[in-house]
């Protein structure tokens, strides 16, 4: 009989070698305790679907059309934005709508965007839980979500931007936008320098998830 | 719904500490801050959380704070600020706000 539990070596062992391969299987995801909340969470969507609230078709198809969205979506809308400048105007007023004119999907929450100038940098952080535009960005990134990223970029905006390598002049007014709400925010950076000759597809490429949440800004064009 | 402040006027945050699902930081409450915006209305978290879906809606505010009001010991420039959405009734009016 060959196999991995029983393969022989060639070299010595000074212990009783049986290899438990098992153990190096990654765990199932049942492995790991549920928390509270995704035990409630896991019930409320039980509940919605036995009383016919909801089809458990409905909800797997909003978890999977939440897990198809990505910051191209809302690169595209910078783009745009960057070269056109009634769309712009659109933009800054009503993010959905200038989606929609786009046949972009934003959701049903309401989305702002707030511009970058040469005298503002916004940067966007939710300090109560984890608000962001999913809409238009995808899921949030793990730091997104984290404690210190929240506590910190409301108390000391400026060295979480540093350690993003981000650096804003000191005679720049850095705006900190906490989404405690009913709104979800998009930062509008500023076009770069560079971008002149280079069409709305090029310019999607210059728009990163980090320079709309605003701890970053846009790709340099030289690069 | 017509709202009890504008654009440009000073307001500050309630101190109170109710429980419940409250969407008002921590850190704002008794900082003052000039009104940014108007956002529109929206159904109180603190009703919604609870079930209770007939309470009025509430204007929502962005208000308009100097880091330096928020943290006495604010590291950055001056000119630095925070924009948190408020709903009405945890603002009230004052003055000599500067944000």
């Amino acid at each position: 009989m060959t196999g991995p539990e029983t393969h022989s070596h060639d070299h010595d062992h000074d212990h009783d070698h049986d290899h438990d391969h098992a153990r190096t299987f990654q765990p199932d995801i049942e492995d790991s305790a549920f928390s509270h909340y995704q035990v409630m969470a896991q019930a409320l969507g039980e509940v919605l679907i036995e009383k016919g609230v909801i089809t458990a078709d409905e909800l797997r198809g909003q978890l999977e059309w939440l897990d198809s969205r990505s910051p191209e979506e809302g690169a595209k809308l910078i783009a745009r934005a960057w070269t056109d400048s009634a769309f712009k105007e659109l933009l800054l007023k009503d993010v959905n709508a200038a989606a929609e004119s786009m046949d972009l999907d934003a959701g049903d929450i309401p989305i702002r965007v707030v511009e970058n100038t040469p005298d503002v940098h916004n940067v966007i952080v939710c300090t109560l839980c984890s608000c962001y535009p999913r809409a238009l960005l995808g899921l949030p990134p793990d730091w997104y979500k984290s404690r210190e990223y929240r506590s910190r970029t409301v108390r000391e905006p400026r060295a979480i931007l540093a350690e993003f390598g981000t650096t804003i002049a000191e005679d720049v007014e850095v705006r900190v936008h906490d989404s405690t709400a009913d709104l979800r925010y998009l930062v509008l950076p500023m076009r770069p320098e560079g971008s002149e000759g280079l069409d709305r597809d090029a310019l999607e490429h210059l728009v990163t998830r980090d320079c709309m949440i605003g701890v970053s800004l846009p790709r340099d064009p030289q690069e | 719904m017509t709202g009890l402040f504008t654009v440009g006027d000073t307001v500050r945050v309630r101190v109170a500490y109710p429980p419940g699902h409250v969407r008002t930081p921590y850190f704002a409450r008794g900082k003052t801050g000039v009104v940014d915006a108007i956002a529109g209305t929206y159904r109180n978290p603190e009703d919604l959380a609870y079930g209770r879906y007939d309470d009025p809606a509430l204007p929502l505010y962005r208000v308009r704070f100097r880091q330096r009001d928020l943290w006495s010991d604010y590291g950055g420039p001056s000119g630095d600020t925070a924009i948190i959405d408020i709903y009405e009734n945890w603002l009230e009016p004052a003055e000599g706000g500067t944000g």
